[in-house]
């Protein structure tokens, strides 16, 4: 586990990693795009309106999926200090909120012409938005953490404070996940479940090439933020040596 | 035990206790969390004539009736154990309509009618192209 924790090593992958992750997923999700709009018909009661599922899907995925790889990042870094998984984290947090922002806005979108209604306090979009407010307490804690208070952190970890947050926020995934299962609500149940798929295969396919295209994008957004954080590290090293030299 | 060792224990206890706090919490609010009362609850003596509240169900087939007036309609809300005759007069949403789920703001009448203020459509989790929405029902996709 710790062969990576040595950032240069870690720089030797991301480095060629990064445009293969940002280049194929973009085409993914171009393609997605181009199938979403053009190539499906659209869904026999709401028309038109269903293909922003295409976006609307990942971005839900990605915002759920992100909290949970920045609360293991946290319990790794509680657990084990891998130096890595505090910088990991904190790379997580920026692009999971802006997803969960990207699937507020398309469901919003979406909640006008088939629900009749842009924002309902049902338990989807409730606990949807506390992620939302999640993902912005963390980055606030983080940068907090990194400006000042009691210093620059070593190697950009994260403070316990905010490892702890991450791991308590977790709570919340299950609960978007079983709100609409546990409560009745306005948004609908499941449509893609262990069992299959309500969504008819003429429609499902092309989530598929988005799904992956906006996974992968995301996996990009966080390997070039992780370059970044450890650049900063290392200006900030440097920078703290040569204050030392001269005031020797 | 090693340090890392007591720190994995803590942190799984740590985080077993945030779950089991998380189920309680989720499973107290159960009723309360609810975005909508169904009409079998109605029938259990869940509304109070009156007081405002929200009714949730499928449009029962063939029972959407339009008034005289042209504005106002009802119609019945039934969830397959119960049914609720509803009275809105208003513009419904473009996907109300028989057979599908919809969700009414408004509150109840002595007579046993619900009153909306306002109603929502509510899209179920099927999707699919248009030519197999003519199908027969027992053809479509399994309900989830």
């Amino acid at each position: 586990m710790h062969a990576y924790a040595n950032p240069t090593r870690f720089l030797a992958i991301a480095r060629p990693l990064t445009p293969w992750l940002l280049g194929v997923g973009l085409l993914l999700v171009l393609a997605g795009a181009w199938a979403g709009l053009t190539q499906v018909p659209g869904d026999y009661k709401q028309g038109e309106t269903a293909r922003i599922l295409y976006v609307h899907v990942p971005a839900a995925w990605l915002g759920m999926g992100g909290w949970t790889s920045l609360a293991l990042a946290g319990l790794i870094q509680l657990v084990w200090r891998h130096p890595l998984s505090g910088i990991a984290a904190r790379a997580i947090a920026v692009p999971g909120m802006l997803f969960t922002a990207l699937c507020l806005a398309t469901g919003s979108i979406w909640g006008k012409p088939t629900w009749g209604t842009w924002w309902e306090w049902d338990g989807r979009m409730t606990s949807m938005l506390v992620l939302l407010f999640l993902y912005a307490g963390f980055i606030a804690l983080t940068n907090g953490d990194a400006s000042g208070g009691g210093g620059q952190r070593q190697g950009g970890s994260l403070s316990r404070g905010a490892a702890i947050y991450a791991l308590v926020g977790a709570i919340n995934i299950p609960i978007i996940n079983r709100s609409v299962v546990w409560w009745n609500s306005l948004h609908q149940g499941p449509s893609i479940t262990l069992r299959g798929s309500s969504i008819d295969n003429a429609l499902l396919w092309p989530l598929g090439l988005t799904l992956l295209g906006f996974s992968l994008l995301f996996g990009a957004i966080v390997v070039m933020r992780m370059r970044r954080i450890i650049a900063d590290n290392r200006v900030g090293a440097r920078l703290r040596r040569l204050a030392d030299d001269e005031g020797n | 035990m090693k340090a890392k060792h007591q720190r994995l224990v803590l942190a799984l206890f740590a985080v077993a206790g945030i779950a089991g706090a998380g189920v309680l919490g989720a499973s107290a609010l159960r009723d309360e969390a609810a975005y909508f009362r169904t009409p079998v609850e109605i029938k259990g003596g869940k509304a109070v004539v009156g007081e405002p509240m929200r009714l949730g169900g499928m449009v029962a087939s063939g029972s959407i009736a339009r008034q005289s007036d042209g504005l106002t309609i009802r119609f019945v809300a039934t969830d397959g154990k119960a049914s609720v005759p509803v009275e809105y007069t208003g513009i419904v949403p473009d996907l109300f309509g028989e057979e599908s789920g919809m969700v009414a703001d408004g509150r109840m009448r002595a007579d046993g009618t619900f009153v909306a203020d306002r109603i929502l459509a509510k899209h179920d989790e099927r999707y699919m192209p248009p030519q197999m929405g003519d199908m027969p029902k027992n053809m479509k996709a399994p309900k989830a």
